[in-house]
């Protein structure tokens, strides 16, 4: 237990000390938060423009469909801040051989990467996501009795854990590639771009492969179905929509021991 | 000696520019696959998200299916063109002070710049254009999804401005890029600005949605805004969105936008070198 806490408290001095040399350019960090939260909208307003000229989506109306956006743009910037060791694990550490020196220093590998960088300008597009996401909270007018708002924290965490999850799955692919692997890129952008509407207007083997074999499914499109409290039309029960948000963690877990897998069949490319 | 070679003699230099980076860039085929694999999937997502909007629109829509699939498939083709990156090298000479050197070449220094992102435009275009058209005309029919595939273009006469609208599109790309260029000698770190640029340039140019499913209200603020030379215009001309009727004057739209942000990136640079320190190391 001691252990734990030790490392955690190491963790949020990376963290901090990451967040201090940021701060040394402050007009830097303003810009590109500035930047970012614009060019992470982007999506926002092609959403709405196409609400705007049809009137809604299926039986989707717009605030739905935001509520979906903000919460996996939201869950996204969150990881993309926090993950950014792994998320260039390939080119920064793997081809330049810098992995050999986390291995020898008596720490764990994931523990210094998860503190290697926290990229502060991702603020930009968290504030974005939870702007449109509390626009969605404010028009949906949804009953918010408790588990409502434990679910919606959940669904979120999950959310996190999940793209998490995929950076790890490409940092540890990176030790067989020695890139960082570009193909990734489907799952973790193109899957924020697909969680963005509901999984019910894709085409059945494109939501069963995003429901069973990646499950982004269960991290934002069930969860916010038992949170509107309707039926879902692609008729999933209410108890396996709540229970969606573990198939997150599951994910992580699953990602982290593949991770191991991968450190210990690792050769340096000795550069 | 005739007029014609000299001005050849004269443009030899930026011909060996362009070719040379082409031949460089080309080098990146692994990325480049890697790419086109992410640019599919995103082409499918846009068909499904578009094709679902359309299914439940109540009032008659602007596009039909096939002028969507059009926009969406040339969009995935022609990604590398958008003017919303910078070469990084040149970004590396301003940031580096090895612009000096730059400035002690023999040449038209907007004239060298413009050759290299020319080629740093073209280049990763052409190795993306011709996999994604192929597999988006021949390969999505064969994995069964011959409902979502690039229809050929509406006309003969379409497909022969398109040719002709895209060499314009080309040019007026890399005339942005060349503002962009340029702004890095203000703000040597230029990341806010070219961030801006990442929303700005998909939006306007049809990337992010086609423009013509833009509210009405919107529409004239699109038509008269460059960036639809760079995406919308061409796509509307292959699918027949815009009449070959209307084809001349689009081209000549975007002949003047490109005039107009030449002169423009020209003019600052100009303003630039006035101000240039170089700072010495």
């Amino acid at each position: 237990m001691a252990e734990v806490a030790d490392a955690f408290t190491l963790y949020l001095r990376m963290i901090a000390q990451s967040v201090r040399a940021q701060l040394q350019y402050r007009v830097s960090f303003l810009l590109m938060a500035f930047g970012t939260f614009v060019a992470s909208g982007v999506e926002a307003i092609g959403i709405w423009a196409l609400f705007e000229r049809f009137g809604q989506l299926g039986e989707w109306r717009l605030a739905q469909v935001a509520f979906l956006y903000g919460l996996v743009n939201a869950a996204f910037a969150t990881c993309e801040a926090l993950g950014r060791g792994f998320d260039v694990f390939g080119r920064e550490f793997v081809r330049t051989g810098a992995f050999d020196r986390l291995l020898l220093r008596p720490r764990s590998t994931v523990l210094q990467l998860a503190g290697h960088e926290l990229q502060l300008h991702r603020i930009g597009r968290l504030l974005q996501g939870l702007l449109v996401l509390g626009w969605a909270i404010w028009v949906l007018d949804i009953d918010w009795q408790a588990w409502r708002v434990a679910l919606l924290i959940a669904a979120f965490l999950s959310a996190v854990a999940f793209f998490y999850a995929l950076f790890m799955i490409q940092a540890t692919l990176a030790f067989w590639t020695t890139e960082s692997l570009e193909l990734m890129n489907t799952l973790t952008y193109g899957g924020t771009e697909t969680a963005q509407y509901p999984l019910a207007i894709y085409r059945p083997w494109f939501r069963r492969f995003f429901t069973y074999v990646v499950p982004l499914g269960c991290i934002s499109y069930l969860p916010a179905i038992a949170i509107f409290g309707i039926d879902d039309p692609l008729g999933t029960g209410r108890a396996f929509q709540i229970a969606a948000p573990l198939a997150g963690f599951v994910f992580l877990a699953l990602a982290f021991g593949f991770w191991r897998f991968g450190v210990r069949r690792y050769t340096s490319t000795g550069s | 000696m005739s007029v014609h070679s000299r001005s050849g003699q004269r443009l030899r230099p930026y011909r060996a520019i362009v070719a040379a980076r082409v031949r460089m860039l080309l080098q990146y085929r692994a990325a480049a696959l890697a790419g086109f694999a992410t640019q599919v999937f995103w082409g499918l997502i846009k068909v499904m998200v578009l094709l679902a909007f359309l299914e439940s629109a109540t009032a008659p829509a602007p596009m039909n299916v096939s002028q969507i699939l059009v926009y969406v498939w040339l969009g995935q083709a022609l990604l590398q063109l958008l003017p919303w990156n910078v070469d990084a090298e040149i970004a590396g000479h301003i940031r580096s002070g090895g612009v000096a050197y730059e400035l002690l070449r023999p040449l038209d220094l907007y004239a060298f710049w413009f050759a290299r992102t020319l080629a740093f435009r073209a280049a990763p275009t052409f190795l993306r254009m011709v996999p994604m058209v192929l597999f988006a005309f021949f390969g999505l029919p064969l994995i069964g999804l011959a409902e979502w595939a690039l229809p050929p273009p509406a006309s003969l006469a379409g497909g022969a401005l398109f040719l002709v609208s895209l060499v314009f599109t080309l040019l007026l790309s890399t005339a942005i890029t060349m503002v962009l260029h340029v702004s890095l000698l203000w703000t040597v770190s230029g990341e806010g600005f070219n961030r801006l640029m990442l929303g700005v340039v998909p939006v306007f140019s049809g990337l992010v949605i086609p423009l013509p499913l833009f509210p009405e209200w919107l529409q004239p603020v699109l038509f008269w805004q460059p960036f639809r030379g760079i995406a919308d215009v061409p796509f509307r001309l292959y699918s027949g969105h815009i009449t070959p009727g209307d084809g001349l004057v689009e081209l000549a739209m975007q002949a003047g936008w490109t005039a107009l942000i030449g002169v423009l990136g020209v003019w600052l640079l100009g303003v630039a070198r006035r101000r240039l320190v170089v700072q010495g190391g």
